[in-house]
């Protein structure tokens, strides 16, 4: 598994992962917004998932989009509790302006497994998210004043650390495995993917046709759960090794 | 049984080469100028502009007297008669088989051009034609031999011999083309416990050994139900992970260069060797013990 943040310059976030033959980018931007009324002092988290046709001929024209928009949907599950992703730390005025994000994945390749990959590679990207600082804001009649940082440097970064991760099971033969290629997905009987976040699931989703007996999926589930965690730590590990802010250029 | 997970970051990567110091041939990029003179004439690979020759391919010069060719380093597979080659089965046709063997078109496999059961000599009947799909179908793997390569590159296989037919149990690998080394048989049975068949379209076939060659009459026989024991399969698997990284390394495939490199692999599990820094080694100790045996 490979991993690269921070390759689209343009992106206030970005990462690249690279898993056997898996290739997903993940960029993340950053718009101003109004809250949700039912949720004032909240941000917004979005998800767009592009399958390109370079990735496998399934995709060309719309075939990928049914795929995409399952991967968004369980990608916005994943990310919609609380105790998952803190929302809160977007809020620039209550009611009325937060932070919204917008995080494009781009899948390049696809070699199975891909769920995970998105996850891990998402997770990545919003670890590398800066997001401007806002020195001030205040309100002038009905409208909303802001004063962002001029500094590039001046930002802050968001807390991921609970962000979910999630993880592929399949039923081959006998057995449950996790990381399957692409062949071993054709094998497999049945599967499931779940979110996990410190070791709580958010969102379990059944990724294709097959049933699973009861004991086998309560395994499933606990497997899952124990290679997620494992997973995350692995991947909080090398996040923290990846070297702060290289200057690129030389106007920054 | 969890495993520790592999994650890391894309500047550590590892360099695959395993060229110590070997000349390198120089290498070719598309539109970059081949030579300036026009007296050389124009072969595969190349393009002539501005009066310059020029490569339409990434790859390495071949001179032939005045001919100039550049053969690409990743190419599909083009069949030459007589190569061995492993396909899938796409499609069943009227009286022909469409086979995918990794080259630009889909080759063909014809119902006269296979043993069938019962005979080398048998007359071939309507019946065998409504047959077909009893003996292969789509999505079957076999082993056969180009017969014939027609005007537009697409290739006319053939099973006629007891070597060649449907492959049962065992495990499929897909490489380069360029990367296997021609030579007399593609059919191994290595004394690690397991056969290999090196397709020339860069298929690669690894299974049990077969032990009575003599139930194999016609080659379309499937034995899913016997139970491969598990260090068959172990071997089977390490065999398929020294054949990546060989493979990773641009290193030819042959029986040697795979059998040193399952040797030189025994100090890891077979799991660790899908690690990049294992694969590396074991493909730098098997050029090196390749070195040797070619000097000595």
């Amino acid at each position: 598994m490979e991993l690269e943040t921070d390759i689209v310059a343009h992106a206030f976030g970005s990462a690249r992962l690279r898993l056997a033959n898996t290739d997903v980018l993940v960029a993340v931007k950053i718009e101003v917004e109004v809250p949700f009324p039912e949720q004032p002092d909240e941000g917004k988290i979005e998800f767009f998932v592009d399958c390109s046709a370079n990735a496998t001929p399934d995709f060309e024209g719309r075939g990928g989009e049914e795929l995409a928009m399952e991967i968004a949907n369980s990608l916005a599950g994943a990310y919609k509790s609380t105790q998952a992703f803190d929302l809160s730390s977007l809020c620039i005025m209550k009611g009325r302006k937060c932070w919204k994000l917008l995080v494009d994945i781009l899948i390049l390749e696809c070699g199975g497994n891909l769920y995970d990959a998105v996850s891990i590679a998402v997770k990545a990207a919003l670890w590398n998210t800066r997001i401007p600082k806002v020195l001030s804001v205040h309100l002038d009649g009905n409208k909303v004043e802001m004063d962002v940082s001029d500094n590039v440097h001046d930002c802050e970064k968001l807390d991921v650390a609970r962000a979910p991760i999630m993880v592929t099971i399949s039923k081959i033969g006998d057995h449950c495995v996790v990381d399957p290629s692409s062949a071993e997905e054709q094998c497999s009987t049945a599967s499931v993917v779940v979110a996990v976040s410190q070791k709580r699931f958010t969102t379990i989703l059944q990724s294709s046709s097959g049933a699973l007996h009861p004991t086998t999926l309560m395994d499933c589930l606990k497997m899952g759960c124990e290679v997620a965690t494992q997973l995350d730590m692995a991947l909080l590990q090398i996040l923290m090794k990846t070297p702060s802010q290289k200057d690129i250029g030389f106007l920054l | 049984m969890l495993q520790k997970v592999h994650i890391r970051l894309a500047e550590n990567r590892v360099n695959t080469s395993v060229a110590v110091d070997r000349r390198i041939p120089k290498i070719f990029t598309p539109g970059e100028i081949i030579s300036e003179q026009k007296e050389f004439m124009r072969g595969h690979g190349t393009y002539e502009q501005d009066d310059y020759l020029k490569a339409s391919v990434a790859g390495v010069k071949e001179q032939v007297n005045k001919l100039i060719s550049i053969r690409p380093l990743k190419s599909r597979y083009n069949g030459e008669i007589g190569d061995v080659v492993v396909g899938r089965i796409t499609e069943v046709q009227q009286k022909r088989w469409k086979v995918d063997t990794n080259s630009r078109l889909d080759s063909v496999l014809l119902l006269s051009s296979v043993n069938l059961p019962g005979g080398e000599l048998r007359r071939r009947s309507a019946e065998d034609e409504h047959m077909m799909r009893q003996y292969l179908q789509e999505g079957d793997l076999i082993s056969a031999e180009v017969q014939n390569v027609f005007a537009d590159g697409s290739l006319s296989l053939h099973t006629r011999s007891l070597k060649y037919g449907k492959l049962s149990q065992g495990v499929l690998l897909k490489v380069f083309p360029s990367l296997i080394k021609r030579s007399k048989t593609h059919f191994h049975n290595l004394p690690v416990g397991a056969s290999i068949i090196l397709g020339n379209n860069g298929f690669i076939w690894i299974c049990p050994i077969i032990s009575n060659e003599e139930d194999n009459v016609g080659g379309f026989v499937q034995n899913l139900e016997e139970v491969v024991p598990r260090p068959d399969r172990e071997a089977i698997g390490r065999l398929r992970n020294c054949i990546l990284a060989l493979a990773q390394s641009k290193m030819m495939l042959f029986d040697t260069s795979i059998l040193y490199a399952y040797e030189e692999s025994l100090k890891y599990t077979v799991a660790d060797l899908l690690i990049p820094e294992a694969m590396v080694d074991v493909a730098i100790l098997t050029q090196h013990r390749l070195n040797i045996a070619e000097n000595s």
